[in-house]
């Protein structure tokens, strides 16, 4: 009998695979954005809803038009990813075409233009974010005060299909700045940061979640626990995230100390904005990171300190996209120059000395 | 005693419950063996017998030729009906010239070396020598002739022969058994293979999954003062060499290096039990443990094999094939070899036959690479096998070398971890059979360059030879004219 020896081994393999790896970050992902589903109201969840399918759609758009095959990619569940993290990061209100913009940059530019699944040197995500946010200024920055789902003053089911398809915004909504806006805002009309620090949402606020940002991103817990989850299950590894973390608040901190009035303290620093997102799930994308553990320490590190300089000193309040692309710039770099030790080798990548003693 | 943590290294479904409770069973003698001169690491051996020469149980068929090679034996008495070439156990299905015998069923001895009386007061050259003649090889697989790697005292100060009972492959139970069922005839092949080597000390390793036979060790080296017993953890890939010291001793062996050259030599448990069997009574290498396994066989079971039986015998006497199966393999699912035939014959580096199903082969096709890096966590050996893909995609296959494709031991952890099903070592084995094929086309272009130089410096130095002498004798007829010119003018 012949059987085939078209292959080197192994000769078996762990239950592993890419839609599994997927479907575990949507799952991590889940209980911030039901949360937030719950917070923004009805109209958050139209356009998240918006955005992922749109993201869905483009992806099966641009396999077809490459001839690949759309059932066998689409169901690896990164598109789905995608446009889940865009969503995240996201006013929770902004209307339909801009979500279906990020959505051609994030998929048809950043992905598919460099050839798919496992190509893009950007993330996604961030790209098609920081695409309407320097070109549509306005809505990308209309955050709203939380108006949670069936409480009086909430948008009904058809209010929300005005807001984010009709254009206008008739709705009588309460828009609200985000913390670190806020912040932003009073520094430059010369209010310290010691001061405006008063009227942002109280630490508990900024854990829990009950206050104005991105869709995605208020909660740090929730987002915490999806992290935690995913640390958990292997799929991420500590190194990016805490890398991250550490900067910021160190940084932050260390800032802060020397002027209160100029800089936000640490822990503001962390607990605000993307951070919690962007460390256990932008920073973390397999795709346009480090591989190394390494690579993804100075990774993790590059993308804290980045954000800490653009959110101190540049134009926008908040700096995590920026950073992480710019960071996603020097990944082949990283890759290149921070390499495991090889076994028997010095980290040169010579042959280790032989040392005479242990003979 | 004290352990050493080693980097990454998997833990697969090992499925050693197949078959670890199948105490060891001798297979009947089948009625053809078919004998490759070449069952081990280095040069074929040359036959010594004539096609219809009677045969004796024990009698050399094939003399191991040069260093590096390692003689057959006939594993029964009976006729040579044939030599000549046949399907290689090997993936490509080659011919090898094989040596066929055909079983009288008498099983009758030839006369045997007569046993070393007391090893210990033998010389380690007559050791060294025994255990040559006896055609023993590595029999944890990897099958390089286990005299030569037995004369590694003699360059090298050894510390410790390091016994390898770790049998970190899954499925494969044949080291297990023979532990606990022949403790004491490894122990004691131990501490002669230790004398042969001049090693003071003896540590037998074994993965912690095996109480039994870390018991049955355990038990058996009592009375022996220089030997220890490690229980080392279940981590894949323990069992490899460097890897193992590495995990014992907390020495590491420099690339390009031998385990030798920082003080230990790590043997497999069943090639210890083979000296054992040589030294003391003299009896040759004629068959070994194979762990026959997967769920594609109805009864999986241990088995003592006869060198040269054909795996279809073998299958056949483990109640033949449940159905269609994926994947016929000799050796582990981890690092064995598809086998190309079931006709082709169990040989010396034959540690198990597995017949795997659809399920436990598990193949998909190959998605896109996403980069997730666990390849480089879990690289025992500290490489990106990411990197080294790519490379070796578009056959940049010298950057590939650069950044230690030839440090790799495929072990096959990352294909075997890989979201994507990325088949890895298939890539990294297709760059090192290239590399090592064009290393031997430039070695040998060299060569040519050499020898057409020399030529020419011959020619050239002809050349000048001749030129010299034609000036030479130029120079003696002018002088004579002059001489006779004077001649005339007196």
């Amino acid at each position: 009998m012949k059987i085939a020896v078209n292959k080197s081994g192994p000769f078996t393999h762990a239950p592993s695979s890419v839609s599994r790896t997927m479907a575990l970050v949507l799952a991590a992902l889940l209980p911030a954005t039901l949360y937030d589903i719950w917070l923004f109201g009805w109209p958050a969840a139209l356009m998240f809803l918006v955005t992922v399918l749109s993201c869905v759609g483009l992806e099966a758009l641009c396999l077809l038009l490459s001839r690949r095959s759309v059932a066998n990619t689409l169901t690896d569940g990164s598109a789905v990813l995608t446009g889940w993290l865009l969503a995240m990061s996201m006013p929770p209100w902004t209307p339909w075409w801009v979500c279906v913009i990020a959505a051609i940059f994030a998929i048809c530019i950043a992905k598919h233009a460099f050839g798919g699944l496992g190509q893009n040197v950007f993330n996604p995500a961030m790209v098609g974010r920081i695409a309407v946010l320097v070109s549509f200024p306005l809505p990308m920055t209309s955050f709203v005060a939380p108006s949670p789902l069936f409480a009086s003053g909430s948008p009904g089911f058809l209010d929300a299909f005005r807001i984010i398809f009709g254009g206008s915004h008739g709705f009588d909504s309460l828009s609200a700045a985000s913390a670190l806006g806020h912040v932003k805002t009073e520094l430059s009309r010369g209010i310290p940061v010691s001061h405006s620090l008063a009227d942002i949402p109280d630490f508990t606020s900024l854990v829990l979640g009950s206050h104005a940002g991105s869709f995605g991103e208020t909660s740090a817990l929730l987002i915490l626990l999806g992290g935690a989850f995913l640390l958990a299950k292997r799929v991420i590894s500590w190194h990016t995230p805490v890398a991250v973390i550490t900067t910021l608040l160190v940084f932050g901190t260390v800032a802060n100390l020397i002027d209160p009035a100029r800089y936000t303290p640490g822990w503001f620093h962390v607990m605000s904005g993307a951070t919690m997102l962007g460390a256990f799930f932008i920073a973390t994308d397999y795709v346009t990171s480090p591989v190394s553990k390494a690579g993804q320490l100075v990774f993790g590190f590059g993308v804290g300190l980045l954000t800490w300089v653009i959110r101190t000193y540049a134009g926008y309040p908040e700096g995590m996209a920026f950073a992480v692309l710019l960071m996603n710039a020097l990944t082949p770099i990283i890759d290149h120059s921070v390499r495991p030790r090889a076994f028997g080798r010095t980290r040169k990548g010579e042959p280790l000395p032989l040392n005479e003693e242990s003979k | 005693m004290k352990l050493f943590p080693i980097k990454g290294g998997i833990h697969p479904e090992y499925r050693k419950e197949l078959t670890s409770e199948k105490p060891i069973v001798a297979l009947p003698i089948p009625s053809v063996l078919t004998l490759p001169v070449q069952q081990h690491m280095g040069a074929a051996a040359s036959t010594v017998v004539q096609v219809g020469e009677r045969v004796l149980k024990g009698q050399m068929l094939a003399r191991g030729q040069g260093f590096v090679s390692a003689p057959v034996h006939a594993p029964t008495s009976g006729t040579i009906v044939a030599i000549e070439d046949r399907m290689a156990p090997h993936p490509s299905g080659l011919p090898m010239r094989t040596i066929v015998l055909e079983s009288d069923g008498k099983d009758e001895w030839a006369e045997l070396p007569a046993p070393i009386a007391d090893p210990f007061t033998a010389t380690p050259q007559q050791i060294r020598a025994r255990v040559a003649e006896s055609g023993i090889v590595g029999l944890g697989g990897a099958t390089f002739p286990s005299a030569v790697k037995l004369g590694l005292g003699d360059k090298n100060k050894l510390e410790i022969l390091l016994l390898n009972g770790a049998e970190c492959e899954p499925y494969l139970t044949c080291d297990d058994r023979l532990m606990r069922e022949y403790a004491a005839e490894v122990v004691d092949g131990a501490l002669i293979m230790a004398r042969a080597l001049g090693a003071p000390q003896v540590i037998i390793a074994v993965e912690e999954n095996k109480p039994q036979a870390f018991e049955a060790i355990h038990n058996a080296i009592r009375t022996k003062l220089n030997v220890s017993l490690v229980a080392v953890p279940v981590q894949y890939p323990m069992g490899a060499e460097r890897h193992l010291t590495q995990a014992v001793t907390g020495r590491e062996t420099p690339a390009r290096k031998l385990t030798a050259d920082v003080g230990v030599v790590v043997h497999n448990v069943a090639t210890a039990r083979a000296v054992h069997h040589a030294v003391r009574h003299g009896k040759p290498l004629l068959s070994r443990i194979v762990t026959v396994s997967g769920l594609g066989v109805v009864t999986p079971n241990n088995i003592e094999v006869p060198l040269g039986t054909p795996v279809e015998a073998l299958l056949a006497f483990c109640g033949g094939l449940t159905g269609e199966i994926k994947r016929l393999i000799s050796g582990g699912p981890m690092m064995g070899q598809p086998i190309p035939d079931t006709r082709v014959p169990v040989v010396k580096g034959t540690s198990g036959v597995l017949a795997l199903t659809a399920a436990e082969a598990n193949e998909r096709p190959t998605q896109p690479c996403i980069r997730c890096g666990t390849c480089v966590s879990i690289c025992p050996c500290g490489l990106v096998p990411v990197e080294m893909a790519a490379l070796i995609r578009n056959e940049r296959l010298e950057e590939a070398a650069a950044i230690g494709l030839r440090d790799c031991v495929s072990c096959g952890s990352c294909s075997y971890i890989c979201p994507s099903y990325v088949p890895l070592v298939h890539y990294f084995n297709y760059a090192k059979g290239r590399l090592n094929a064009l290393d031997a086309e430039r070695r040998k272009t060299e060569q040519t360059k050499a020898l057409v130089a020399a030529r020419n410096a011959r020619l050239e130095r002809v050349a000048q030879a001749k030129r010299e002498a034609a000036a030479a004798a130029a120079r003696a007829r002018a002088e004579s004219q002059t001489t006779d010119v004077n001649k005339a003018e007196a």
